[in-house]
Order: structure tokens, then sequence, then C-alpha cells
């Protein structure tokens, strides 16, 4: 009997993780507060950069994870340290002595909200790329069905790259997201005049430069370069645009019929608190913090507990894939100098 | 009139719902590279007429983009079709020739 392992958050980290050490012969235990596995993932429509349906992308991990065991709708309430290793208690009464922890708790979408200048939950026709991900999916957000929709804006960086808002580093994800979503509804809308208002387009990832070049050549995307200020509603319902188009070096406005905030990768609050059990402390950008940031992105300073995915920070699938079968291989070594 | 020592500045702000596209979508008819322009200011920075007239090929697009056909044209005449544009975008825009294919458009609506 090979010793157990706790994986809490069942996203793509803790399920690729969970994948990987059944194939090393283990039988992890995975705990999942919500009632579905995939996390983020499976809120998703179509993944960039080959519009793989993020649906697929759940269902294959989970089809290949089924022998672990699996706890949904269960959270740790507490961890005790012990000589060998650790007694996790679960919110459904099971108690389990482990070697080896890992946290993959993921991340939080900034909450719109409170970029009140933005107008999300006041203003009618203002969504978030999380709100659009899910009209993709169910057709169904007032905001768009049966509405005439000739205008789109895209803001990036909502939440991100903003000392005020509490969160100095940049999403990643968002640039590429908001590229993507233009030119979904580019397709579903093609008389519709589709807007970028960026800072930079923070393109890094492979076939990233791609879609912008597509975006450019065949959906006809406008990009204007300069951080939304502002946003009012006229008496028609649309919402007015207020940014400097900073390539003219002008103040610009604009009306649209539909604006789309590229909301960003925060840090998961409630994550903070179990790794509090097990003395992980948070790094200055408010993630979960590594034993560093070089070589040991998913070691920490406790014994036995590890890290994965946008725990540390914001990150692709596939580079949350890559982590979370670089910390299978870490736990298993791990154990193996333990015996 | 009587002068009170102070007048009414008119507002900068461009209004891009107002913003005439129109040609902009002939020069995209006919040289579809003008869509690819990143803003990068390699163009800008290698021109030789540049420096001493204001010709930019980044802020020629940018003016079309914005509907101002006016101030792309006197942009232009700056220009010295050299071509040393052409050999620095690195999105490979063959902006000597558009620069050509908009001085037609220009043409053919003085005519
Ligand atoms: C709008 C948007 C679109 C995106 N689109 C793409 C794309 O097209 N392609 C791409 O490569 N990437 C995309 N991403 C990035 C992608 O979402 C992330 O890489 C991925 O979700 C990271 O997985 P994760 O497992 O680290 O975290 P999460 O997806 O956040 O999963 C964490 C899981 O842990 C659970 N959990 C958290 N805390 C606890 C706890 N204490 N106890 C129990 N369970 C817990 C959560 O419920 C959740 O299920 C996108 C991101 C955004 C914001
Ligand atoms: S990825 Fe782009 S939109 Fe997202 S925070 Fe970074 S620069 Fe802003």
């Amino acid at each position: 009997m090979k010793d157990n392992i706790v994986i809490v958050g069942g996203g793509i980290a803790g399920m690729e993780a969970a994948r990987q050490l059944l194939l090393l012969g283990y039988k992890p235990i995975l705990v999942e507060k919500s009632d579905h596995l995939g996390g983020h993932v499976a809120d998703w429509h179509c993944l960039f950069p080959d519009m793989t349906p993020a649906q697929q992308v759940v269902k294959d991990l989970t089809e290949q994870i089924k022998d672990a065991n699996i706890f949904l709708e269960t959270e740790v309430s507490f961890i005790n340290k012990m000589k060998m290793g650790y007694n996790v208690m679960f919110s459904n009464g099971v108690n389990v002595i482990c070697k080896a922890i890992l946290l993959a708790t993921g991340f939080d979408l900034f909450d719109a909200s409170k970029k009140e200048e933005y107008g999300y939950g006041i203003y009618d026709q203002v969504m978030t790329n999380k709100d659009l991900e899910h009209w993709f999916n169910t057709g169904d957000d007032k905001r768009i069905t049966g509405k005439d929709i000739k205008k789109i804006g895209f803001v990036h960086c909502v939440g991100s790259r903003d000392v005020k808002a509490g969160n100095q580093q940049c999403s990643k994800v968002c640039c590429i997201t908001a590229i993507k979503q233009a030119m979904e509804m580019k397709e579903r809308f093609p008389d519709a005049e589709v807007y970028c208002f960026y800072m930079d387009l923070r393109l890094f990832g492979k076939k990233y430069e791609d879609f912008y070049i597509k975006a450019q050549m065949e959906s006809g995307v406008h990009f204007i370069r300069g951080r939304v200020s502002e946003v009012s509603e006229n008496l028609q319902g649309q919402v007015i645009v207020k940014t400097e188009d900073t390539l003219s070096g002008k103040p610009a406005k604009i009306t649209l019929d539909l604006l789309v905030l590229m909301a960003g990768i925060v840090c998961n609050r409630e994550a903070v608190q179990t790794a509090s059990m097990v003395q992980v402390p948070i790094d200055s950008d408010g993630f979960l913090k590594s034993r560093d940031n070089i070589l040991n992105i998913i070691e920490t300073d406790s014994k036995g507990v590890f890290l994965a995915g946008t725990a540390t920070g914001a990150k692709t699938i596939p580079e949350t894939a890559a982590e979370a079968r670089a910390v299978a291989l870490a736990i298993h070594n791990y154990l193996v100098s333990q015996q | 009139m009587m002068e009170f020592g102070f007048s009414i500045s008119p507002s900068s702000t461009m209004n891009l719902d107002k913003v005439d596209f129109s040609l902009y979508e002939r020069l995209c008819e006919i040289e579809p590279d003008a869509k690819k322009c990143m803003a990068c200011g390699s163009c800008s920075a290698t021109c030789t007429a540049g420096q001493w007239t204001g010709m930019s090929v980044r802020k020629v697009l940018l003016d079309i983009q914005r509907g101002k056909e006016a101030e792309a044209a006197r942009l232009l005449k700056g220009c010295m079709l050299c071509g040393k544009c052409t050999m620095v975008c690195p999105r490979g825009i063959n902006t000597r020739h558009l620069i050509l294919s908009l001085c037609r458009i220009y043409g053919e609506d003085e005519k």
C-alpha cells in the first residue's frame, strides 16, 4: 500500500496531478469544494490557442482520474501536523493521515464591481469575460440575447496592473482572452464594430500573436491604446466609454451597445486559510508563496506540502498542467526519500 | 464686441462615434496589409523625411483610422518615397506601395 496524498482543489492543476499520481501507482484523495470538477475551466467555452471545447478537456481529465478518491462539495476543516506527516479532517467527516499535501486551490476572478467607474452591476450593458463565456455556452444573457448589437468594446486589465485595486500583477491570460472573445463576437455579429482598449498587448504564448494578426486582418477588430477611465450610460441604455487614445495623444469617447470587462486573476482568499493550516505564507503579490520562483515554484518551506497551478499566480492551462505533472514527480520523489 | 480677456477653447476629445471609416476601408481593399500595423514606430524612426516634415507612416495610418484625411494628406506630402520604412517594418507591410496606393486614392478624389 502506497502512502496517502491529499490534493486540495479539483481544477486543472489538481486533476492533472491526480492523473499523474495514479499513473505512478498512488491513489490520491482529491477534495473539491464545489459540486463539480474542472475549476474555472468548466465555465469556459472554447480555449485558446486551438479553440478546443473546454467541456471536452474537463471530460477527458475526469474520465482519467475516476480511480482516485474524489470528494465533491468537501473542504478541509483542519490539518494537524504529526511526526511523520499530517492528519487532515474534511468537512464531510472523513479523517486522513497523509505524508504529502498538494494545494491546487486556484484563483479567484477579480470582482469587477469593485471598479465602480466601469459600471459592472450598475449599467445594464456591462458584463465580464466570464459572463461572455457563459453566454457562449448557454445563449442565455439578457444583455445580448435579442438585442441589436452594433458596437462592442473590450476593456483590458480590469483589476490587474492596478495598485489601487490591490493587484499590481498582470493576469497574463486576459489579453489573449479579449482578442479571442472579440473574434468570437465578430463571428456572431459580423456587422458589429469591435474595439479593444488596451495598455499593452501581452501576447506571450504559443500562437497568441497569430490571434492578434488574425483579429486585425480578418476580423477587423479596432485596437485603441489607452486605459478606459470611466463609463457612463445614455438614455437609450448604451454605454459611453472614455479613454485616451494615447497613440493620437487625445482623449476619446465612444458609444457602445455592449462592454466586456476583462476581469483579472487574483488570489483565492479562502485558500489562504487552508494554506495557513500548513504554515504556507502569502507572497507579496497575494498568491501562495513558493520556496522560490525559479526552480522550486511547486515546493514550499513546509515539509511535504506542495503547490501547483494558479494558486501561485496567473497561468494558462498548459502552464498549469505542466506544473501539475512536475508536482506529481516531486511528490513521488519526496515520498521515496521518506521511506 | 466687448473683450473680456478669455475665450472658449474647442474640445480636443475625439468622438469615435463620428469617425468616417470610408477612406480606411477603401485603402484596406487595395492594401489589406494596412490593417496589420501595430504602431511600433519603426517606420517613423527610420524615415529620412520625418525629422523635418513630421512624416510617419504609423501616424498616416492612425489618422486614416480616425477619419482625419486632411492631416494624413499633409503628412504624406513630406514623403520622398525612398522606401526605408518598408525595409524596417517588422510586420512586412510594403509601406512604400501602401503610400503610393494612398496617393492614388487621393488623386482620384481630386479629379
Ligand atoms: C476568462 C478566462 C478565460 C480563460 N481561458 C483560457 C483558455 O482559453 N486557455 C488557457 O490555456 N487558459 C485559459 N484561462 C486560464 C485557466 O482558467 C487557468 O489556467 C486554470 O483555470 C487554472 O487551473 P487551476 O486548477 O490552477 O485553478 P482553478 O481553475 O481556479 O481551480 C481551482 C479549484 O480548486 C477548488 N478549491 C479552491 N479552494 C479550495 C478549498 N479550500 N477546498 C477545496 N477546493 C478548493 C475550486 O473550487 C476550483 O475547482 C482562462 C482564464 C480566464 C480568467
Ligand atoms: S494579460 Fe493583458 S489584459 Fe491581462 S492584465 Fe496583462 S496586460 Fe492586462
